[in-house]
């Protein structure tokens, strides 16, 4: 294990005292093998306390921590430093705005998600013990299930960013996780709302959302099952 | 819920705190009835630490195995070296059942047999699979599909609020006052009852499998209203974290076969725990794993053993294990289908905290005296589930049933009480804590103060202690506590001034610290997690008893005679696996 220099550009924002965000270059010397947060982390405690960020579990579960570090969407706690070499550019999510520095207003996000759905519903009797659920039909979902909610997904596709009303990767592999989990009773429903324009055709299938993904989830491919989904619904 | 923004003033029946497991499961019991429940939490509720749990959530389903709730409550008894309270086990053994089959019903993707019905893996303690899961992201699904149920029961949530004092006053919990972290500012949540679901307080260590968030605002909070604290000294050491970063992997690599073995290959826990092997309880494993490594067995002699899986295989490993082998991947670099994973104990889990009855009413005293509407669950609890040591999967179990539990004893505690009066001026004691931090002559970093509690933490409070350690740690506590005096956040501004948080936090550190302290140094004996080198065995005859600990005129006072409940049929034995 070696120190060696780098050099981090940051994207500030301080409310109430900048207009517009700027760049602002940190020069530190740190851990070889430091992650894109223990980089955060040391300037915030010791360069400059005023640096905001969101982190909490350090181990890609949670989903705070997704920013743009050289212009690719990640998870500062999983991403080490030398995947990038010795100078970073970190800045927030695109298409969020921003509150301060790195942190992101995700309001709209969790809001879009509300939307969906995004419960099992059930109308059936509930059995005593458990429903009966082959491994096939849990593989079906088994991969959605993985989204942590980091909406790296949402910043990184090119229809969100124009269209704050577009549902967006998230919400929409919600929906699919939903609409495909064969105890779910509420397809119509949701199919229903995910056929809009700024429903589930608002995704053109860029794949950016899928290159993003920190948990690698095929969203692009379970959107277009949505899709199918949708058509074969409405015959 | 009535809200008065200009006043920043709220009016709900049921405050929770916290937003994991026992906190999202309380919250819908309570919503489900009709009440108002809102969930403060300084962090979106999907990022709780509930979420980082892997292996599996314990309930005797017997869909693998023979499985009996009564073999469940044997297991955790004799898990907790015979110092959880009985009655408390037998209610959640039997209720474990009940929880999970609910959490399937909700929705959650749990991993399935060849039936189709919930698939059960082993885990270290229990004597039959016993541990439901869902691949090795137990925890993430659970909690979402917690968080997507109090959605649709329209739960309401004050995401990134750090709760900063309770109004108790004369035995009776009035609400609470808590600091917008997004915008700044001070908010009454004025409430009939509150519950406290703040996790665990893991972040007192350097290494540590918890998360930023875990820095025990809750057992901070209650030492600070005047109330105790139980059985601090009792955290626990996950054998297999990743080496240096902490980081946990899962007990169910071992559930599903992994070895731990040292710089000469062996199987070492042939040594230790011959018939269960590296499936003994985590403390059993965290000591041998410990000892290997101070004898000079660590891998090239170093402060490091081996989890391997290989011998696993590479489906098994991706199918029923991806988190950990994305974990040792993206942090190590380590490819676990060919190499050996480097693993080290790491603080985990706090199974002392606040204490409560089986209706998780906060108790004041060794008599079960009832703080009236104040409720806990969850590992910032302590009812005593796990005694000195908890068993793997318990955790998200513990969470799951007794905030149910919670949210039931709230609802009908709300039906039946208004809410009392809030104090004269409820904002003065948050208030000066911020203006505290907020004057311009302090010296002191937060930052340098934590990281000298965290690296002294895992120096002296680990997996082996000492008297003379011990004593070591509670001056330089002291001392650590007196610079805090002088700590200046030099934010001022209002909006996510994280550095005024992490000052906050780093309060509570210093203040339940010394608790696992002097309850550590008191308690002369060996009983489950918390091992002495200078009295290395259980001592029933002195100490099968609890400890509650008060901070009183700046002082820690402990008292020992809460007693243990014990049923007549398990009788303490000797510990052997």
């Amino acid at each position: 294990m070696a120190k060696i220099d780098i050099s981090v550009k940051i994207l500030r924002y301080q409310p109430g005292k900048d207009e517009k965000p700027r760049w602002q270059v940190f020069k530190l010397a740190i851990e070889d093998e430091a992650t894109i947060l223990d980089v955060l982390n040391e300037i915030h405690w010791q360069h400059d306390g005023t640096l905001a960020y969101r982190r909490s579990c350090r181990s890609s579960i949670c989903g705070s921590c997704a920013m743009k570090v050289n212009n690719r969407n990640v998870l500062a706690c999983e991403t080490p430093i030398h995947r990038f070499g010795t100078k970073l550019k970190i800045e927030a999510l695109s298409g969020f705005d921003i509150i301060k520095d790195l942190v992101v207003d995700l309001e709209p996000f969790f809001a879009k998600l509300k939307r969906i759905k995004p419960y099992l519903i059930v109308d059936k009797p509930l059995p005593d013990k458990e429903f009966v659920q082959s491994t096939a039909e849990l593989e079906t979902i088994g991969e959605s299930t993985l989204c942590i909610l980091c909406a790296a997904c949402s910043a990184a596709c090119p229809s969100s960013w124009p269209n704050q009303d577009y549902l967006g990767p998230a919400a929409l592999l919600k929906a699919y996780r939903f609409v495909f989990d064969s105890r779910d009773d509420g397809a119509d429903d949701r199919l229903e709302i995910v056929n809009d324009k700024n429903g589930v055709w608002r995704c053109h299938t860029i794949f950016n959302c899928m290159e993003a993904c920190p948990k690698k989830i095929k969203i692009t491919e379970y959107l277009s099952r949505l899709k199918v989904k949708v058509v074969e619904n409405s015959l | 819920m009535k809200t008065d923004e200009a006043k920043k003033y709220h009016q709900i029946d049921a405050v929770i705190v916290g937003a994991g497991l026992a906190g999202l499961r309380a919250a819908l019991e309570v919503a489900k009835s009709g009440l108002s429940a809102a969930v403060i939490s300084k962090v979106y509720p999907t990022r709780s630490h509930s979420g980082g749990a892997q292996g599996g959530i314990a309930a005797a389903l017997a869909n693998v195995g023979e499985d009996s709730p009564q073999l469940h409550m044997f297991d955790t008894i004799k898990g907790s070296d015979y110092l959880a309270d009985q009655d408390i086990i037998e209610l959640f053994v039997n209720e474990a059942l009940k929880t999970v089959y609910e959490f399937e019903h909700m929705g959650v993707p749990f991993s399935r047999t060849e039936d189709g019905r919930i698939n059960q893996r082993p885990f270290g303690g229990h004597s039959s699979p016993r541990a439901c899961f869902a691949q090795d992201v137990t925890g993430h699904v659970l909690l979402h599909t917690l968080y997507e149920q109090c959605l649709k029961h329209n739960v309401f949530f004050f995401n990134e609020f750090q709760v900063l004092s309770l109004l108790v006053e004369h035995d009776l919990s009035r609400g609470l006052v808590a600091w917008d972290i997004r915008n700044g500012g001070l908010h009454v949540f004025h409430s009939r009852s509150v519950l406290l679901a703040t996790g665990g307080y893991g972040r007192a260590w350097k290494v540590t499998s918890n998360a930023h968030a875990n820095t025990g605002d809750g057992v901070g909070l209650v030492l600070a209203a005047g109330l105790p604290l139980e059985d601090m000294e009792f955290v626990q050491f996950h054998p297999t974290g990743l080496y240096k970063h902490g980081i946990l992997l899962s007990e169910a690599a071992r559930g599903e076969g992994a070895y731990i073995v040292n710089d000469k290959n062996e199987r070492f826990m042939k040594t230790y725990a011959a018939a269960k092997m590296e499936l003994a309880p985590r403390d059993i494993v965290s000591r041998s794993e410990q000892t290997e490594i101070n004898e000079g067995r660590g891998i090239g002699g170093k402060d490091y053993v081996y989890l391997d899986l290989r011998h696993l295989g590479k489906e098994k490993i991706l199918q029923r294990l991806p988190q950990i082998y994305d974990l040792a991947l993206n942090y190590l670099k380590v490819d676990a289908v060919k190499e050996p994973v480097p693993i080290q104990p790491t603080a985990h889990y706090s199974m002392g905290g606040i204490p409560a009855n089986a209706r998780t009413e906060v108790i004041k005293d060794a008599k079960g005296t009832v703080v009236k509407g104040l409720y806990t669950a969850g590992e910032t609890s302590c009812l005593s589930l796990h005694g000195a040591n908890r068993l793997g999967c318990n955790s998200l179990q513990d969470a799951a049933t007794f905030g149910r539990i919670a949210g039931i004893q709230m609802t009908a505690f709300c039906r039946e009480n208004g809410f009392n009066d809030l104090p004269a001026d409820p904002l003065a004691s948050a208030q000066a804590k911020i203006d505290h931090l907020w004057q311009k002559d302090g010296k002191e970093k937060h930052a340098d103060i934590r990281e000298e509690l965290q690296v002294n933490m895992t120096k002296y409070m680990g997996v082996f202690r000492n008297q003379q350690d011990m004593l070591k740690m509670q001056a330089l506590i002291k001392d650590l506590q007196a610079r805090y005096r002088k700590v200046a956040v030099g934010d001022h501004g209002p909006v996510f001034n994280l550095d005024l948080i992490e000052a906050l936090e780093l309060e509570n550190l210093l203040s339940f610290s010394e608790v696992i302290v002097e309850g550590a140094l008191a308690r002369t004996e060996s009983r489950g997690a918390h091992f002495r080198t200078d009295f290395p065995k259980r001592d029933d005859d002195q100490w099968l008893k609890h400890t509650l600990a008060w901070r009183r005129d700046g002082k820690i006072v402990l008292d020992f005679s809460k007693g243990v409940v014990i049923y007549p049929q398990y009788q303490p034995q000797e510990r052997k696996y």
